[in-house]
């Protein structure tokens, strides 16, 4: 089990990972990718249990990640990778011709470690809805992520997974929202914006946790609450606090960074705050 | 020419209904959601029968094809089931995305399809689903014609493992298939031979084109009768051997033109045999409120438009 130290290693060559994808394609979204990284490192390196070397779309008696944000693909690729599900060299691939690691997360194409493909938002919260109920029916006590967008609540049905999950009481569901406060156009107050999600969740009978999800220790204890509140056969999401950018002192701040990628200069300056722990693919 | 005997008269709806029951019994695997319609979708019976593999997922459609996807990833077979409008347009990108897209072992069964929804009107009748769903690469699309055709494609998709669309309707209509058939996706079934004009027909028409090709007998024309049961994939080898032989084509089915069997028919014919073909079908308009027999007469869905349809396309050889 990897210390928090070394997971904060590991979070700093997935960040390189993400900023390199995103400048040799001149395309993808750093931004929240940025700020997912943490959680991401440690769901794949800690907190999950899975298995990398024998991927299966089933997943029985493992736990599962969904992504519904599929546009932060750049960190889910790297995490992937890095934790063994494909090789690391198939990240020079990302959004190329041929590739296996499409702009946006597929099964199309049998990438080892994605289990449904997203972008179009809203939907991966509903797809956990079904692996937590497959997953009830064959007595599996594992456990499915979904990680979704705060600007992405926007969409009508996370509201309807919302309202499926609570008022069943899928307590094996630990949702997590990234929760920056940026969308494309500008903030989410700004475009459609909710002053705070605690509330709405908890109407729908989930339990609510909070976090700094760029603080590792933060996470690792969050999460460690998590899995001991499942004995309220409640859903549980945690609404996690990142910075869109977060590492890269030049992409924080503002929702510029969602969607373009670092020039040479840029990739430079970016890689120069992140430092390579595990070797550069 | 001689009648098929009629066993009953049932509606499709509830053949899937004891399908979907049979399928459920073959295999464990198999899985039920449905969106606040279990009754109208006849799935009272499965619920029974296997409370803890039967979903409740409220008027939340996209949630419940996005809940089937889950489970199917998990290795389960689920069926989805409400209305056709409900079951196709409402949850477009829901479908593409999570289901088709991701290649997941979801069967879409969609009732109350086209304009024998009847007296709801417009806004629950749907003529756009065929053409929806074979638009998506790798969805199967099935329209069976009676009750026994439609309990024997349910229990056949269980066994087929990808993407379908099962469609099928409200009113009671004539029994005439065996109870006992295989059904073979993909296979086209010739009700009659004919050597005059081939009829290819779908879902309730099917009934409608026996009846026309009877009354056709009677006026020394030799209709062949071809039960299109599935849409996608295209019989096309028994489409192309049936037109060789009678020159001149009437589709059938209660649908748009636009994306309907006619369609597949019309596109298959213009790339390897050009020929003459009538469609009967619903051209560019919405349905309305009336009782089924009344608005397959008003919207030219009936025994009579078949048989216009095929007198012209013989007249155009």
């Amino acid at each position: 089990m990897p210390t928090t130290l070394e997971l904060q290693q590991i979070a700093s060559q997935v960040r390189r990972d993400i900023v390199r994808m995103v400048h040799a394609v001149q395309s993808g979204h750093p931004g929240g990718s940025l700020g997912c990284a943490d959680y991401l490192t440690a769901l794949y390196f800690q907190l999950m249990d899975h298995k990398p070397a024998n991927f299966t779309q089933e997943a029985k008696n493992e736990d599962v990640f969904i992504l519904s944000n599929g546009h932060i693909s750049p960190v889910l690729y790297s995490v992937l990778a890095r934790s063994g599900y494909f090789p690391v060299s198939e990240l020079a691939t990302f959004r190329k011709i041929n590739t296996r690691l499409q702009g946006h997360p597929t099964t199309h194409d049998g990438l080892p470690g994605v289990r449904i493909a997203s972008g179009s938002l809203g939907q991966g919260l509903s797809v956990g809805v079904g692996v937590a109920l497959a997953k009830k029916l064959d007595k599996d006590d594992h456990i499915v992520y979904v990680n979704m967008g705060d600007g992405e609540l926007q969409e009508g049905q996370n509201w309807e997974a919302i309202m499926y999950a609570g008022s069943h009481g899928l307590n094996n569901i630990i949702a997590s929202v990234d929760y920056n406060k940026q969308q494309i156009d500008g903030t989410v107050v700004d475009i459609m914006g909710f002053s705070e999600l605690r509330s709405k969740f908890e109407a729908f009978n989930w339990l609510v946790l909070e976090m700094n999800g760029n603080d590792m220790q933060d996470i690792l204890d969050t999460n460690a609450k998590a899995k001991s509140l499942r004995d309220q056969n409640k859903p549980i999401v945690i609404l996690m606090s990142t910075e869109m950018g977060a590492g890269v002192d030049f992409m924080m701040g503002s929702h510029e960074w969602h969607g373009i990628a670092p020039n040479d200069q840029q990739l430079a300056a970016a890689l120069a705050q992140l430092p390579e722990t595990q070797g550069d693919y | 020419m001689q009648a098929l005997e009629i066993l009953g008269n049932n509606d499709t709806r509830s053949g899937f209904g004891a399908g979907l029951l049979e399928a459920g019994k073959q295999n464990s695997q198999v899985v039920a959601l449905c969106a606040d319609l279990t009754g109208s979708l006849k799935m009272d019976a499965f619920k029974k029968e296997f409370p803890e593999r039967f979903f409740q997922m409220g008027i939340a459609e996209a949630n419940m094809i996005g809940a089937a996807a889950g489970l199917a990833t998990a290795g389960k077979i689920p069926f989805t089931g409400t209305f056709a409008n409900f079951s196709t347009g409402r949850v477009y990108d829901q479908i593409r995305q999570s289901v088709a897209y991701s290649g997941k072992n979801v069967k879409i069964c969609a009732s109350h399809a086209g304009v024998t929804l009847g007296e709801d009107g417009a806004t629950h009748q749907i003529l756009e689903d065929l053409g929806m769903m074979k638009m998506l690469p790798h969805m199967v699309v099935i329209n069976p014609c009676d009750y026994n055709q439609t309990k024997a494609a349910t229990i056949a998709i269980a066994k087929y493992d990808g993407p379908c669309y099962l469609r099928f309707g409200r009113p009671k209509v004539p029994i005439f298939t065996a109870p006992d058939q295989i059904f073979e996706i993909g296979k086209a079934v010739t009700i009659y031979e004919g050597a005059d004009v081939s009829i290819f027909c779908t879902g309730h028409l099917v009934w409608k084109s026996v009846l026309a090709a009877q009354a056709l007998a009677e006026r020394g024309i030799s209709a062949e009768v071809i039960n299109i049961h599935t849409i996608k994939p295209l019989d096309e080898k028994a489409v192309l051997d049936s037109v060789r032989k009678t020159r001149c084509v009437v589709t059938a089915e209660e649908h748009m033109y636009n994306g309907g069997l006619g369609d597949s028919i019309c596109q298959l014919l213009a790339r390897n045999f050009p020929l003459p073909v009538e469609m009967v079908g619903v051209n560019d308009s919405f349905g309305e409120s009336g009782t089924p027999d009344e608005l397959m007469a008003k919207y030219k869905l009936d025994t009579v438009d078949v048989i216009a349809a095929a007198e012209k396309a013989i007249s155009r050889k």
